[in-house]
């Protein structure tokens, strides 16, 4: 087989199985709904119970703290949604259909790699949700339709680099709830330590440190700078080169578990 | 290229402490029927498996149609199909959407996926469902759905992993139906069962698997052998004619006659020529102007191997048709 031909069916084996997996959210419309939910949920109790105590924070922000909320809040769409990816492994396993697509003559990447860009498609779909909801919070953007585009793409692609984790994750534990639950007391506390959602000037030194120096807040920064017009050049460096390192490490190592031992 | 369909050769693969494979050595012939015929946890799905290159051997050789399944693992699934006694089929695409999706992945083109998707739903009379989403179907429906998608690439050997464990009887049939059909065509194919009818019914040879280990081979008749052979029953219509009935056959019988009371029915073991000996038989008793009241030539059931060879009741294997919780390992 020539590398033209082997591209082309890496490329065609993994949008067979995208299509599949995004027909499972256009016939089950609920799961796009309730998993937007909770981001709206979040978003509207941040806003208006911490949105008073936390003003400040929206001070460099054209004076909203929903401003400095929302992008947060996006993050952390893409983080959980980036998840899925594991549980629906997890459920892909259990349903014995992993085993047929590992019978077959077809490419050894393209189960993970379908799944991961099914899930950013979605992704998309909750954030275009979470700015429509924003904007009628009073969110704006002041840096034109590029910029708002460039902070939606890398929303995305940070969130396609934890579909990875969550893939070895889903690969690793092989059923759904260890899934969800291994997935979430990874990705909750290392969320809230960051500058998703405060400011991370007012906490205590050590957790500060931590805080500026993870690729979550290298996330809300770029997205938070990037839609309100603020120098953003910087952490975007540090956000592309630790999603990037987030998928050299990964996408080999979920294959790897996927050729072995699902 | 090799005659054989499949080959293994002194297999092991243990995990822990589960021998689920313990040094077992198997061929079959292309364009046979195999079958693994063992109780829950013999090892049949571990060797199924393995021939589907889904798992290793901890040691000794698989080959498929002389294709070793770890060295060559990709010219192996281009010529396998696999289905299961869960049926690994997308709950939320429909009928045509499944086989079509399987079209792509065996790098059809899109044309020739969709026109063996409608044939395939055409022959497992699936068409009606065909554009309803899986999850509105039975559980036959989606176990013939299953093994549709394993014929999608045209296999030359199909391995079918219990394909009727949790079916209804008719269902049961409808899918023997169908694997006469493919065996005429020429595929070959690995059959596990713990239903010692089916494996009578359908297999060329059979293996009896248990705990790892291959404990019996041979065709149905070789094994129903091991056991002595055929028994001819007739019913009498009391005992008064026991005498003359016991005599009448004391020269056709292989082992003594017997005679039971409570059913006025007359035993005569025959060995292996039943269908010569029913002659005999009633010639006999038209001699001694007994007419029987009925006359029957039995072969030991596989029931009855089973239990010769396993020391376990084959009745307590073959009735329970709970779906097997699928190992993880």
């Amino acid at each position: 087989m020539s590398v033209a031909q082997a591209t082309y069916f890496q490329i065609s084996d993994t949008w067979a199985i995208t299509k599949r997996n995004l027909l499972r959210y256009i016939r089950l419309p609920q799961l796009i709904f309730f998993s937007s939910i909770q981001p709206v949920m979040f978003l509207l109790l941040f806003n208006y119970v911490f949105g008073g105590a936390l003003g400040s924070a929206g001070a460099a922000f054209h004076g909203k703290y929903i401003n400095f909320l929302l992008p947060g809040i996006m993050v952390q769409v893409v983080l959980f949604g980036g998840l899925q990816t594991g549980i629906g492994l997890a459920r892909d396993i259990n349903s014995g259909i992993i085993d047929r697509f590992r019978s077959l003559p077809m490419s050894r990447m393209a189960v993970l790699a379908g799944r991961t860009v099914a899930d950013t498609i979605r992704n998309l779909v909750v954030i275009g949700i979470m700015l429509l909801v924003g904007y009628l919070l009073g969110f704006r953007f002041y840096f034109g339709a590029a910029k708002a585009v460039e902070m939606v793409l890398l929303l995305l692609f940070f969130g396609f680099a934890f579909s990875w984790i969550a893939a070895f994750i889903g690969m690793v534990v092989k059923d759904e709830e260890s899934a969800q639950l291994a997935s979430f007391v990874i990705i909750f506390p290392i969320t809230f330590a960051s500058a998703a959602f405060v400011p991370v000037a007012t906490m205590s030194a050590w957790l500060r440190h931590f805080a500026n120096n993870q690729p979550i807040t290298y996330a809300a920064n770029s997205a938070r700078n990037l839609a309100q017009g603020l120098p953003a050049q910087g952490a975007i460096w540090k956000l592309l080169t630790s999603t990037i390192i987030i998928l050299v490490i990964f996408i080999p190592l979920s294959v790897y578990t996927y050729r072995r031992r699902a | 290229m090799s005659d054989k369909a499949f080959e293994a050769k002194d297999v092991y693969k243990h995990f822990g402490a589960v021998k689920a494979l313990d040094g077992v050595t198997l061929a079959a012939e292309r364009g046979t029927v195999f079958s693994l015929l063992g109780p829950n946890g013999a090892g049949k799905t571990t060797l199924v498996r393995m021939l589907a290159t889904l798992m290793q051997p901890d040691k000794g050789t698989v080959e498929v149609l002389g294709n070793n399944v770890v060295d060559e693992p990709h010219k192996v699934r281009e010529l396998i199909g696999l289905a299961g006694q869960y049926a690994a089929v997308d709950e939320y695409l429909t009928g045509e959407e499944n086989l079509f999706m399987v079209g792509r992945l065996y790098h059809l083109d899109a044309n020739e996926a969709r026109r063996r998707a409608k044939d395939l739903l055409e022959r497992l009379h699936l068409d009606d469902a065909a554009k309803r989403t899986v999850r509105t179907y039975s559980g036959g429906m989606r176990r013939r759905l299953d093994l549709g998608a394993s014929l999608v690439g045209r296999p030359q050997i199909l391995f079918l992993d219990e394909p009727t464990t949790g079916l209804d009887p008719r269902t049961r049939l409808d899918l023997w139906e169908i694997i006469r059909v493919l065996v005429k065509e020429g595929t070959s194919i690995l059959l596990t069962t713990q239903y010692l009818e089916e494996a009578d019914e359908l297999a060329d040879k059979i293996a009896v698997i248990d705990r790892g280990k291959v404990i019996a081979e041979g065709t149905s008749n070789e094994l129903k052998a091991t056991l002595g052979g055929d028994v001819i029953e007739f019913e009498i219509a009391g005992p008064g004619l026991k005498d003359r009935a016991l005599n009448a056959v004391v020269n056709i019988a292989e082992k003594p006659a017997t005679y039971n009371a409570a059913t006025d029915t007359v035993t005569v073991p025959v060995g292996k020529h039943g269908a010569k000996n029913l002659l005999d038989v009633v010639r006999a008793l038209d001699n001694e102007q007994i007419a029987p009241l009925s006359l029957s030539l039995h072969q030991p059931s596989l029931d009855d191997v089973f239990l010769t060879l396993t020391g376990e009741k084959a009745s307590d294997v073959a009735v329970t048709p709970e779906m097997k919780k699928r190992r993880s390992v």
